[in-house]
Formats: C-alpha cells, sequence, structure tokens
C-alpha cells in the first residue's frame, strides 16, 4: 500500500509540477515543498526509513513496473491515484500543520526576524495570487483562492489544533500556511473531497469505451478553451477563478488518463514545453514594454495633456528611433571605417587644414561654425579619400559611402510607408458617420484625464461639440447656413492662398535681391541687407502661422480637421522656405565651381611650373616634399553644402530650445510671480500660461528631418546630431510641458492624425530626395575631395566625352560630306578641264597615238582622288572618338582648360590632329601625377 | 502582468493603509468604500466614477474589494479584448441595471458628460439622435447587441475607454 501510494505519488508529483508550475520560482517552490514534504515524513514514524525504500522502488520503478502498471486495470489505477491524493494531502496538511506551529514558535521567540522571512513569503504569495488575473492557465495559485471559500472546513481542523491562540496569530498563522502550501499538493487536497464523485464517474468512463473517451477529449478541450478565453468573459473576478480552476481540474485529470503509456510523458514533456515557451514569450513581452523608452514620460504626459499632445511626443520618439539607425548605418559604415581605417589626418591636403586657416582653426567661434578642425574631419563629405579600399580589412570605402548615402533614403522609405500602412491598418473602419452621436456620446470621455484641470477642459469641450454637433444636425435641414459655412471656408482658403502666394513672392524678390547684393559684395551692405533673406523667412515662419489661425477661425472646423489644415498651410509655407534655401544652396555652388575652375587652372599651372623646376634640376625626379598644409585646393562644395546644412541644424535646433525657454519657461515664471504684484490676474488674462503647440512642433521635426535626408550625404555627421537633438529635446520638451504649459482649451483626441504625419513626412522625404539627387546627379563632384572625385567623376565625364564626340563626330561627317562634295565637284571640274585639255591636245597632236592612254590614266587617278576623301574618312573613324575623349576627359575634370580647348574647338571642320590631340595630354600628365 | 497586479495592489492598499493589511494570503473581507476608491486620482475627474465603482463592485454599490478591484484594472488596461470593455462599458452606462440603455440613461450619461450645461430640448435631441443612429431593433432602446455594434465602429473606444495606473 505504501508503495503503491508513494509509486503514485512520486509519478504524480514531476508531472503536476511539471505541469501546473508557471514560473521557475514556483516550480522552485513545488520543488522545495516537494523536498519538505519528503524531509517531514521521513520524520513521521508512520514513514520511518521512507527514503531508502523510495531510492529501491525508484530503480524498481525504472526497472520493470511499468509493464505491470500496463497490466492494471484503470479503475484500479484511477482508484489508486485518488486514495493515494488523499492520504498525500492528509499527510500534506500534517506537515503543513506541524510546520505551522513551528513557525508560529519561531514567530513567538524570534520576533522579527520571521517577520521579515514571512513578509517574503507572503509577497511571494500575494504576487502569485495577483497573476492569476491575467494569467489564467496558471494552476498552482488558484489553490489559494480556492482555498479561501474552502477555508471554513480548514480552519474547523485548525481549530482543534489551535483553540489557545489568539484570533490575529490565527490570522497570521494562516496566511503563514498559505504561503506555504500554496503549491499543487494543496489544490489537490482541497479538490478531492469536491470531485471524489466525479472521479468516480471519470473511472467508469474510462473502463466504457473508446466513444467515451472520445467525448472526454472533447470536454476536456472545450475546457481548455475556456480557460484560454475566460479573461474575455464578463465574469466577476471571484467567478473567473472559480470556472478557471474547476476547468483545470477537470482538465488535468482527464487529460492525464486520456495519455497513455509512453504518450503520457511526451505528452507531459509537451505541455512542460509550451508553458515554458509562454512564459519565455511573457517575459520577453515583458522586456520589450520595459525596453520602450520615455513609456512612463509619454504616459504621464499623455494623462494630463489629453492624447494629441502625447501623439507628438510618440512621434518624436518614433523619429529617434529612425534617427538611431540611420546614426547607426553612418557612424558604424562611413565615419567609424574612415577614421581608423583611412589615411590620418594630415596625410593629404584634403585632410589638413590649409596654412591660411591653421591659425585661427582651434578657436571657437570657427569650430561652432563647422570651420576649422571640423570641416576637415571625417564628419564632412571632402574629408574622405577616393583610395578603392581601406585598411587591412579591404573596406571599400568609396562603394560604402555611396550604398549608406543610397540606404538612408531607401530606408526611410520603406519605414515610412510601412507605418503608414500598419497606421491604416489599425484605424481600420473609420470615418463613417452614422454614429455620430453615440459616439460622442460614448466614447467622447477620455477615462485617461486624471487632472481637474483637463477634466474642466474636456467637460468644455464635449459641451461645446455636443453643441456644434446640433447646431449642424439643425443647419443640415437649414440650407442657407451650411452655404453660408461654405462660403467662409472658400473665403479662408481663399485668403490663406493669397497669404502664401505673398511670402513666395517675398522671398523670391528677397532673394533677388540677395543675390544681387552678394554680386556687389557683401561688405558694401548693411546689415539688414545681408541678412535679409533669413530675417524675412523667419519673420514670415512667425507670423504666417499665426494670420492662418485666425483665419481658421473662419472655417469652423472640428479642432481636430482644423489642426490638419493649419498644419498643411504651415506645411506649405515652411516648403517655400525650404526650397529657396536649396535655391540659394545652388547659387552658392555654382559660385563654387567657378572659383573651383579658376583654382583648378592655378593649380596646373603651379604645379606643371613644380614639376618642370625639379625635373629640370635633378633628373632622379625625387617626389617634392610639401607640406599638404600648403598646397593649394578647390573649394569643395560638397563641403560646403554639408557645412550648411549642420549649421542650418544647429541654429534651428538653438532657436527651438531659445524660444522654449523663453516663450514658455520665462513666460510661465514671469505670470508665476508677477501675479502677486499686478493689477489684473496673469494667470487667467492676457499673457497666461501657453499652450503646447502641437502643430509646430510637429513641423518642425519634420523639416529637420527632411534637412537630415537631404544634408546627411554630404555630411555624415548630420543623424548624429541629431540623435543628440532630439534625445535633448525629448527631456526639455518633457520637462517644459509638464511644468510651464496647460493643457489646451479644446482637448481632443488625435486618432487620426498620426497618419497625418506620416503623410507629410513622406512629402517631405520625396521632397528632399530630389534635390539630393539632383545634386549628386548632375553636378560633377569636386576635384580634390570625396570619395567619388574619381567614380561618378568617371561616369559622368565618360558620358560627357561620348555625347561631344557624338556632335563631333556628325559634325565632322558632314564637313566631310560637305568636302567630298566639294572634292568631287573640283575633281569633275578639274576632270573636265583634262577631258578638255586633252581634247585640245588631242586635237593639237591628233597624231599622237599615247593620248588616249593617257586620258585613260587621269580618269582613274580621278577616281583615286574621289575615293580617296571616304577612305580617309573612314580610316579615321576610331580616332576621332579617341581623340574626342581623350580630349575631353581632362576637360571636364579641369574646367579650366576646358575653356581653352573649346575655344580650340571652335573653329571646327579640321580633322583630328595628332599634335593638336597632345595639348591636353599634357595638362593631363601633372593632373594625374598630383594625385 | 505580475508588476501591475502589485502596483496595483499598492494603489489598493494606499487608499485606506489602515483597512488593508500588507499581505493579503488569507483573503481578509476587506471592502474599500467608495469614497476612497471614487477619490482615486485616476478615477476623481471622471463623470462615470460611480458607475464604474458600482458595476465592478460585487455588491453593486461601488465598495469594492481586491478581486473587485483588480478585476476594474483589467477590463480598463490596454490589454483587455474589445468586446470585454464594450460590454462592461454598456454596464456602465446602463444606469438602472436593466440590461438596456434606454432614453433616461441616455440622459444621464449625456447630463454627467456636459455637466448639465445642455438645455432640455437639446438633450432630449441628442438621446433621440442616438437612439436613432444605433437602435437596430426598433424598439426605442439600445440593448447589448446594439451597442456592441455601435460600439466595435467607433474609431476612439479602445483608445478611451482605458485606465493607465
Amino acid at each position: 500500500m505504501v508503495e503503491k501510494f508513494f509509486q503514485d505519488h512520486e509519478r504524480k508529483m514531476p508531472r503536476d509540477s511539471l505541469i501546473t508550475s508557471e514560473n521557475d520560482s514556483e516550480q522552485d517552490a513545488g520543488l522545495s515543498l516537494q523536498e519538505e514534504h519528503e524531509s517531514k515524513t521521513h520524520r513521521t514514524k508512520r514513514r520511518d526509513g521512507d527514503r531508502q525504500k523510495k531510492k529501491r522502488r525508484n530503480e524498481r520503478r525504472k526497472g520493470g513496473t511499468r509493464a505491470g502498471e500496463g497490466e492494471e486495470d484503470l479503475q484500479a489505477v484511477s482508484e489508486k491515484r485518488e486514495r493515494s491524493k488523499r492520504k498525500r494531502a492528509k499527510s500534506k496538511q500534517e506537515t503543513s500543520r506541524r510546520e505551522n506551529n513551528e513557525e508560529e514558535e519561531a514567530q513567538l521567540t524570534g520576533g522579527k526576524g520571521t517577520k521579515a522571512r514571512k513578509d517574503i513569503r507572503n509577497e511571494k504569495t500575494r504576487r502569485m495570487e495577483k497573476e492569476e488575473v491575467r494569467e489564467v492557465e496558471e494552476n498552482v495559485d488558484k489553490g489559494k483562492k480556492k482555498q479561501g471559500s474552502t477555508k471554513k472546513g480548514e480552519k474547523k481542523e485548525d481549530g482543534g489544533k489551535q483553540l489557545v491562540k489568539g484570533k490575529a496569530r490565527e490570522v497570521k498563522k494562516k496566511k503563514h500556511k498559505k504561503a506555504e502550501t500554496s503549491s499543487e499538493p494543496e489544490t489537490s487536497e482541497e479538490d478531492d473531497d469536491e470531485e471524489e464523485d466525479n472521479d468516480k464517474d471519470v473511472v467508469r468512463l474510462e473502463c466504457l469505451s473508446p466513444e467515451e473517451l472520445e467525448k472526454l477529449k472533447e470536454a476536456v478541450d472545450e475546457r481548455k478553451k475556456l480557460i484560454q478565453s475566460l479573461r474575455g468573459k464578463p465574469w466577476a473576478m471571484k467567478k473567473k477563478l472559480v470556472t478557471l480552476r474547476e476547468s483545470q481540474e477537470f482538465v488535468e485529470k482527464y487529460e492525464g488518463a486520456l495519455g497513455k503509456g509512453k504518450g503520457r510523458k511526451l505528452y507531459a514533456y509537451k505541455v512542460l514545453m509550451t508553458k515554458k515557451w509562454m512564459k519565455f514569450q511573457r517575459d520577453f513581452e515583458n522586456f520589450k514594454t520595459a525596453c520602450i523608452p520615455w513609456e512612463m514620460k509619454i504616459k504621464e504626459i499623455e494623462s494630463h495633456f489629453g492624447s494629441s499632445v502625447a501623439s507628438y511626443f510618440l512621434f518624436l520618439r518614433w523619429m529617434y528611433g529612425i534617427n538611431m539607425i540611420l546614426f547607426g548605418l553612418t557612424f558604424g559604415l562611413v565615419m567609424v571605417p574612415e577614421a581608423l581605417m583611412g589615411r590620418p589626418y594630415g596625410s593629404m591636403p584634403r585632410k589638413t587644414v590649409p596654412r591660411a586657416e591653421e591659425a585661427s582653426a582651434m578657436d571657437f567661434a570657427v569650430l561652432w561654425d563647422f570651420g576649422g578642425y571640423a570641416q576637415y574631419s571625417v564628419l564632412f563629405y571632402g574629408y574622405y579619400n577616393n583610395q578603392r579600399t581601406v585598411g587591412w580589412l579591404k573596406f571599400r570605402m568609396p562603394l560604402s559611402y555611396f550604398l549608406v548615402g543610397v540606404g538612408t533614403v531607401a530606408y526611410s522609405y520603406m519605414v515610412v510607408i510601412r507605418t503608414m500602412a500598419r497606421n491604416a491598418n489599425e484605424s481600420g473602419v473609420g470615418d463613417d458617420n452614422s454614429f455620430n452621436f453615440s459616439w460622442k456620446m460614448f466614447t467622447s470621455w477620455d477615462y485617461l484625464i486624471g487632472n481637474a484641470e483637463t477634466a474642466d477642459n474636456k467637460f468644455a469641450s464635449i459641451t461645446t461639440s455636443f453643441k456644434e454637433a446640433i447646431l449642424e444636425e439643425q443647419e443640415s435641414h437649414k440650407d442657407d447656413n451650411i452655404h453660408l459655412t461654405r462660403f467662409l471656408r472658400v473665403l479662408a482658403n481663399f485668403l490663406v492662398l493669397c497669404c502664401l502666394a505673398g511670402s513666395g513672392y517675398l522671398i523670391y524678390f528677397v532673394v533677388r535681391r540677395s543675390q544681387k547684393f552678394a554680386l556687389d559684395g557683401l561688405e558694401n551692405h548693411t546689415w539688414w541687407e545681408r541678412n535679409e533673406v533669413n530675417m524675412v523667412m523667419s519673420l514670415l515662419g512667425m507670423f504666417c502661422p499665426m494670420l492662418f489661425d485666425v483665419i481658421s477661425t473662419l472655417e469652423n472646423y472640428h479642432p481636430r480637421v482644423a489642426l490638419q489644415w493649419q498644419l498643411g498651410r504651415i506645411f506649405a509655407l515652411f516648403l517655400g522656405n525650404l526650397y529657396t534655401f536649396i535655391i540659394a544652396l545652388m547659387d552658392e555652388i555654382n559660385l563654387k565651381r567657378k572659383e573651383e575652375k579658376i583654382v583648378k587652372f592655378n593649380i596646373t599651372t603651379w604645379e606643371a611650373s613644380l614639376y618642370n623646376g625639379t625635373v629640370s634640376e635633378n633628373s632622379t625626379a625625387s617626389p617634392v616634399t610639401i607640406h599638404p598644409a600648403d598646397v593649394p585646393r578647390g573649394p569643395c562644395w560638397e563641403t560646403m553644402v554639408g557645412q550648411e546644412f549642420v549649421r542650418l541644424i544647429i541654429s534651428d535646433t538653438m532657436t527651438t530650445y531659445i524660444t522654449l525657454l523663453i516663450g514658455d519657461f520665462l513666460r510661465a515664471v514671469l505670470v508665476r510671480f508677477l501675479n502677486y504684484c499686478w493689477c489684473w490676474d496673469l494667470e487667467a488674462g492676457f499673457p497666461s500660461y501657453s499652450e503646447f503647440d502641437v502643430s509646430g512642433n510637429v513641423l518642425g521635426l519634420i523639416f529637420n528631418q527632411g534637412m537630415i535626408w537631404m544634408g546627411s550625404f554630404y555630411a555624415p555627421c548630420l543623424p548624429a546630431l541629431n540623435v543628440i537633438r532630439l534625445h535633448v529635446s525629448m527631456y526639455l520638451q518633457c520637462w517644459a510641458v509638464m511644468c510651464c504649459n496647460v493643457p489646451q482649451e479644446r482637448v481632443f483626441k488625435a486618432s487620426g492624425s498620426n497618419n497625418f504625419y506620416m503623410a507629410m513626412l513622406l512629402v517631405i522625404l520625396f521632397l528632399s530626395t530630389l534635390p539630393a539627387i539632383y545634386t549628386i546627379v548632375s553636378i560633377p563632384p569636386s576635384f580634390d575631395c570625396g570619395p567619388f572625385r574619381l567614380a561618378i567623376y568617371y561616369l559622368q565625364s565618360t558620358s560627357k566625352s561620348y555625347r561631344e564626340a557624338n556632335v563631333e563626330l556628325k559634325k565632322k561627317l558632314q564637313m566631310q560630306n560637305e568636302e567630298n562634295k566639294r572634292k568631287n565637284k573640283r575633281a569633275a571640274l578639274k576632270a573636265q578641264m583634262d577631258l578638255e585639255e586633252a581634247r585640245m591636245t588631242a586635237q593639237e597632236q591628233q597624231r599622237n597615238n599615247n593620248a588616249s592612254v593617257q586620258d585613260q590614266e587621269n580618269d582613274t587617278d580621278i577616281h583615286g582622288s574621289g575615293q580617296r576623301p571616304y577612305q580617309e574618312k573612314y580610316g579615321c573613324n576610331p580616332p576621332p572618338p579617341v581623340g574626342g575623349r581623350g580630349r575631353q576627359m581632362p576637360s571636364s575634370r579641369d574646367p579650366g582648360s576646358r575653356t581653352y580647348n573649346r575655344g580650340n574647338h571652335g573653329p571646327s571642320g579640321y580633322l583630328p590632329g595628332f599634335a593638336r590631340q597632345s595639348e591636353p595630354r599634357m595638362y593631363r600628365v601633372p593632373s594625374l601625377q598630383r594625385h | 502582468t505580475r508588476k501591475e497586479i502589485l502596483r496595483l495592489f499598492y494603489r489598493y492598499r494606499d487608499l485606506a493603509p489602515q483597512l488593508v493589511p500588507l499581505d493579503y494570503t488569507n483573503h481578509p473581507d476587506v471592502k474599500l468604500p467608495y469614497e476612497l476608491i471614487g477619490s482615486m486620482p485616476e478615477l476623481k475627474d471622471n463623470p462615470f466614477r460611480q458607475r464604474i465603482a458600482e458595476v465592478f463592485s460585487e455588491d453593486g454599490e461601488g465598495n469594492m474589494t481586491l478581486d473587485d478591484f483588480l478585476d476594474m484594472f483589467s477590463v480598463l488596461s490596454e490589454m483587455a479584448p474589445r468586446d470585454l470593455k464594450a460590454y462592461y462599458a454598456f454596464k456602465i452606462y446602463d444606469f438602472n441595471n436593466d440590461d438596456f440603455i434606454c432614453k433616461s440613461d441616455l440622459e444621464k450619461t449625456l447630463n454627467k458628460l456636459t455637466r448639465n450645461e445642455l438645455t432640455e430640448d437639446e438633450v432630449r435631441m441628442v438621446c433621440e439622435k442616438v437612439i436613432d443612429e444605433a437602435d437596430l431593433d426598433n424598439d426605442g432602446r439600445l440593448s447589448l447587441e446594439d451597442f456592441q455594434h455601435m460600439i466595435v465602429r467607433a474609431p476612439d473606444f479602445l483608445s478611451t475607454f482605458h485606465i493607465r495606473i
């Protein structure tokens, strides 16, 4: 009997603990309990020396009890199990009771130490208890709850032993007991009584037939389903728990019966694995949520300011993520390899601060402007070398640079579009106006609001929205009013368009004027004239949104719609800004390129003189050692562009922060503290506190990102800068919002506007890649800086030279045609003359027979000379392209000499002469050697 | 999750440290009166706080045990399924507990939402509109099915019908 009990017990214990224990800790608890249990039983007289027996039994069981067990009747098995369960339960109770007593004694004597221990345990149990709410499949904890209901019986039992103890202590003890026995055996202990009848039924069922088994299986599956869907059931927690427990009992009981022999083991293993997997998944989920940065901050803001403000911060966080990845790409694949493996600073002219700037290269003002050492560093395009591979890894730098540039843009497109698609999916069925009032009624209250001020605003906004809806409803019956609103809306749009056109013209005008000033030279103009463009732009950017705001009150839209309109309008305004900036930049690029031509020409002459000098002086032609700082160099327009973008970003960031500090913080401080000594209420009256400007901030973010996309090809440091900026502004704005902004007057939800942000981002992405691609493709790269002076240059020059060669070829063909015609004519004329001459001579010397022979010879001569041009042409056909390319290559590389060559080309129509062709080669040789 | 439950428990306990024991293993029969529940910062500005407490409490009067408390926040959490939320939302808006949202319920809801700032005519009109829109079986009141049908299409329901704690 005892043996059987132990057999069963042991077989059951591991399985149960496997199945039921959810967390490792709990499993541990279960195991330790088991151990405890065993040790206790060991101590009990009834089971003296059980351990050894058990061991023996274990071995025996491993040996051959399986077979015998198989032979045993199912009923017997289940009976046995039942009996064993009961016994186990009893013993368990006993042990736990004893333990409790012990604990109590310890408590009485031990004081705080035990209490602390108890606390820990209690916490554990409490935690477990709480777990139930969500982790339905958990079996272990249920026991406790159940215990709650079956407490009374237990109490009686306890009561017998512990009549003496005070009530308070009893409570403690019970708690304690629960803590101790919270694992599976307890469960079975308590369930036993209830489910005895059930059990017997099962037994009968099991012996009956496979059909019954099938039925049972179905029932089990049903219960399982119930367990899974329990969380979605609208029942009270207690009912849920009871049902859960019951069905889990059921499943556990009969599942065991359903599995047979080996299958059972496999099944237990499977169950174990699924549980482990689920636990892992849950942990992973928890980990993931814990990893989301700023989650709590954003939630806090959301609860104070509603979801529209929070949507900005979510957007900011999303942007931060993207920039992190862009930063990783540029930093990991471009900047670090170049810094580590590329040629070090000072090894080449492009990597050295020129002599003239050296004195001020470390000044803070210069560095702040990203000149000096910053300009000649990995931060900018110009620093990168055009070596094919870099370092011992043979890292292909130019290729990597190019791919990172492309990848940045491609990744951004992908992410933006994917997010848009996901957002669209999530919003799903929206914009259906059929339940307008019902939705207003039942979903307009934002349960997140936990702030009296926000709540007041919300009440007000709900009331107004209801009133608006009622008005609209009434208006929809009266048609004249809707015409009025329509008229007003059209009028508002017209006004806004006027504003936009006006500002566009103003910017255009100013830019034109500034170009004129720039041509005149900046020195002889006033400060205003020099900074006119910037000033006008920022003034426009400041006042136009206000104007739009005023205009939009005409339209009487819902604030969410109004926000979108506002966003769209400011977007258009900013676009004008952006594109004027780009146009100005293009002008500057052209200037730089003109300068470059001159510099290039100078360099070639400088080098030629240097080269000639050295060659003439010492014939060994040892390379002249000049410090790279002294080497003249072209103005690298790519670096210039990169610098412009970086400066723009920096100044933009600074402006944002400063407006934040002054406009929000200072205002709030003034309002708060001057309010005590002011003649009117500052907080409620005129200045009051500022609201958080969602539209402005979102647009700032979007345009900032556009700059990054545009400029990151020329300044790989831009994503890094942007990451820093976003990081800082996350904290700064969170703080500013919480400390010095007030919730908006009309709180509204921003559920739909997220995709609106995304759409704008996509437009900006597109618009910012356009100029970047344009500059990359159409403007030849600088000749002496950057990774692409060969690669792209080669493409461009070859295509250009082919084109020009083609043109030349055509010209030449034409010319030769004409020439041939002329020659033919001349030849024909000559032939005629010859003929006439011959005739004359023939007439003169008719007697001479040789005349006809000579005539024939002449004829062949004429034909030969007529054909020769063609032959010449075809024979020379290969040379022209070669010559053309040879000539054009340096010409496009060397704009200085191009004009010279063009000058030579001018009187076209000559056949490619070798003497002329050698001229450009002379240019080419030194220029190649210099590199 | 375990952490959330623990946090909820502490919140629950913070409401009345003298009433709630620190450890909860033996299910003391502790109930927090509605006054305490309703004074939680998450709820105190909510116009439906009384209804919420009533719906989730076992006795229907807003006095909550820990179970009820957990129940409430599990339903109002972000993780709860939409149908469950809809069911409880229905119960919350069903002021007289007759399993139908009738006109008087709607009026009460509306008055709570707007703090009685609408005139009676307006209230009546809005209620009529709501029933007009959402009542599918034309019995003049909203059943749970009507309500669910309407609420699952609402774009904002899930984002607004939850409480963060």
